[in-house]
């Protein structure tokens, strides 16, 4: 399966090209850029782990292009996502987040379903891969 | 009720009827208070009464004036109590209007009371004789007020932060047929639609409890395509269910029925009243779950120029009512809107301090005073192949609903689905890159689509459509322009 977050999944994987493209767009739209990975992708793991702080005052995107492959290297097999931050008033919160670097293999999610009362069932889902101890997933 | 206004008699207090401009309601020299709830009206007087007449008849009849003098207004500081038109213009090329600008004492409004506000300024005034035709344009809403709501249960930022989705529109579709399915096939096309990559699918206005599917079933059916969905792609999804319902008890019913299947979003009805609204909200915000509002019926008051309410009046009230969703026009679609109008729609919705302009029909500043914005919602007769205007006109703080679009898809719901994420996804990076997206969409949409063949059958199946008739309603300012 490919995981979806983000905003772009649904296209071809972006080239360094593409990816700066986008960072220049944050940065000229005023924006700090973050980096983070994981290797838990559930859909409501919020907090992945930060690729040190966010650039705030990095305005040039070739520096925050060499931050993300620095990342993309130290972990080849985990998902790595590119966000950036809007921390004008009224916002303060992500304005864009794109996913730049997964897994080879995306084994996806189980759904489990337990049967209650009255037909109700509960369900939860959970990544196949955090079956395994974190750092052994991928 | 016909007065003379020239012989009628001056004495403020005597006995009888006279002029609603001699008992204080026309004060042109009036200075509104920074406190005061200011309302834009479009009149159409009768043809012997002068519209300095009509507009403190408004004002009159929307506040404390009866049709005759009563001398237990002596008993009261009725200066204070009396709405005051301060302003009538005449609007350019139609000498029968004009628009009559009334100020109302902070006073007069319960807080957090949108019945009440309601009551007052869309009451009894609206049947006048001595109007031919009534409309509330706009309405400026002072901070002295807003501050008595809560606004969106979640607003815009944390319905985002929530569903964690940034930097793009939002995707939905409305399950159809409206009626009919049965709730176990009703729920396989929640489940594609989602799978296929939309972040909402939504029951119809009129999908409440039927025989053909009960509220219940359709619940359980949809949370299944819901979970099964976000297990296959590893993103939040949501179905708005519908809990409109007939009663409040059955309404919070259904709520919590949603809730307890993990529900993130429950959709209402306009239909349900204000004073529902504000307790689902209410609801909503205690219990973390999104509030879609489908403004149904909105057009029986909203769309005519010369009498009703203008539909910016009714999203500030939903913005302080309280929903995160509200459907809002396409400009492209089906649906009546005018790109200028709905863009100052959008406008009133979204952003914290709008800016009086013309050109977008809004005829005074607002101050949101920080309350969060409303994720206006585009539904009704849109498909992949607009998505370059609908980005352009609308911006990423909104849903684009194409449910036609989606479902009839000739390859499938999911196909459907795959079609508008991939145009969508592809506009955005396009806008992000430089791209005159506008301009290019066509192109843009194109290139897309040799990697996805759902989107090219998408653009060959509906890439010419288009909806091309004048609307009925547009600022006075500007010219009808037509897609």
């Amino acid at each position: 399966m490919r995981i979806t977050q983000g905003a772009f999944s649904f296209l071809p994987d972006l080239s360094d090209e593409e990816i700066l493209a986008q960072v220049s767009y944050s940065l000229d739209s005023g924006w700090a850029v973050s980096v983070e990975f994981t290797d838990d992708p559930h859909p409501r793991n919020t907090y992945w782990n930060m690729w040190g702080l966010p650039m705030f005052d990095l305005s040039d995107p070739a520096g925050v292009m060499y931050e993300i492959n620095r990342c993309r290297q130290a972990y080849p097999n985990h998902y790595v996502r590119v966000n950036a931050f809007d921390s004008s008033y009224g916002r303060q919160t992500t304005a864009l987040s794109f996913i730049v670097n997964r897994p080879a293999e995306e084994p996806g999610f189980r759904l489990s379903r337990t049967e209650t009362q009255d037909r109700r069932i509960s369900y939860s889902i959970s990544s196949y891969a955090s079956d395994k101890p974190s750092g052994e997933r991928y | 009720m016909e007065v003379d206004i020239e012989q009628a008699e001056t004495s403020r207090w005597g006995a009888g009827v006279i002029p609603y401009t001699k008992m204080g309601f026309w004060q042109p020299d009036y200075e509104p208070k920074d406190s005061d709830i200011l309302a834009a009206f479009r009149i159409t007087p009768q043809a012997n009464v002068p519209p300095e007449e009509a507009g403190a008849a408004v004002a009159g009849e929307s506040s404390t004036a009866t049709w005759t003098v009563v001398w237990t207004d002596r008993l009261t500081s009725y200066e204070q109590y009396q709405a005051k038109c301060y302003r009538v213009d005449p609007v350019p090329g139609n000498p029968e209007q004009y628009i009559a600008y009334i100020a109302y004492d902070l006073d007069l409004f319960e807080e957090g009371s949108i019945a009440n506000m309601t009551s007052s300024i869309i009451g009894n005034v609206f049947g006048f004789k001595a109007l031919k035709a009534l409309r509330l344009e706009d309405l400026r809403i002072p901070p002295h007020y807003t501050k008595t709501f809560q606004g969106p249960p979640h607003g815009i930022v944390m319905e985002r932060e929530y569903l964690n989705k940034f930097g793009r529109p939002l995707l939905g579709a409305t399950i159809k047929p409206k009626l009919g399915l049965s709730a176990r096939n009703y729920g396989r096309v929640v489940y594609e639609g989602l799978r296929g990559g939309l972040d909402f699918t939504k029951d119809d206005e009129n999908i409440n409890s039927q025989p053909f599917m009960r509220w219940r079933d359709r619940f359980l059916y949809c949370m299944e395509g819901v979970q099964t969905a976000q297990a296959e792609t590893g993103e939040i999804k949501g179905h708005y269910l519908n809990i409109t319902a007939g009663t409040m008890e059955q309404m919070y019913e259904r709520a919590e029925f949603a809730k307890e299947l993990g529900s993130v979003v429950v959709m209402i009805d306009l239909t349900i009243g204000y004073t529902a609204m504000t307790s689902m909200s209410n609801w909503c915000r205690k219990n973390g779950v999104l509030l879609h509002l489908h403004r149904a019926g909105h057009s029986t008051f909203t769309r005519q120029k010369s009498h009703g309410v203008n539909f910016r009046v009714l999203a500030k009230w939903s913005r302080l009512i309280g929903v995160d969703h509200i459907h809002a026009g396409t400009i492209v679609g089906k649906l009546e809107g005018d790109p200028n109008s709905v863009q100052g729609y959008y406008d009133t919705l979204r952003l914290d301090k709008v800016a009086a302009n013309p050109v977008r029909g809004l005829y005074f500043d607002q101050d949101w005073a920080s309350m969060p914005g409303v994720m206006p919602v585009a539904s009704g007769g849109i498909h992949a192949g607009q998505m370059h205007q609908l980005l352009h006109y609308l911006g990423d703080d909104v849903i684009f609903q194409f449910g036609g679009g989606t479902i009839g898809h000739p390859m499938g719901i999911a196909a459907g689905a795959a079609a508008n994420r991939v145009a969508l996804e592809a506009m955005v990076k396009a806008r992000n890159e430089g791209r005159d997206f506008l301009l290019d969409g066509e192109a843009i949409l194109r290139k897309a689509a040799q990697g996805s063949p759902e989107l090219e059958a998408a653009l060959d199946v509906w890439g010419s459509i288009s909806f091309n008739y004048e609307s009925t309603d547009t600022p006075d300012v500007v010219a009808t322009p037509s897609f």
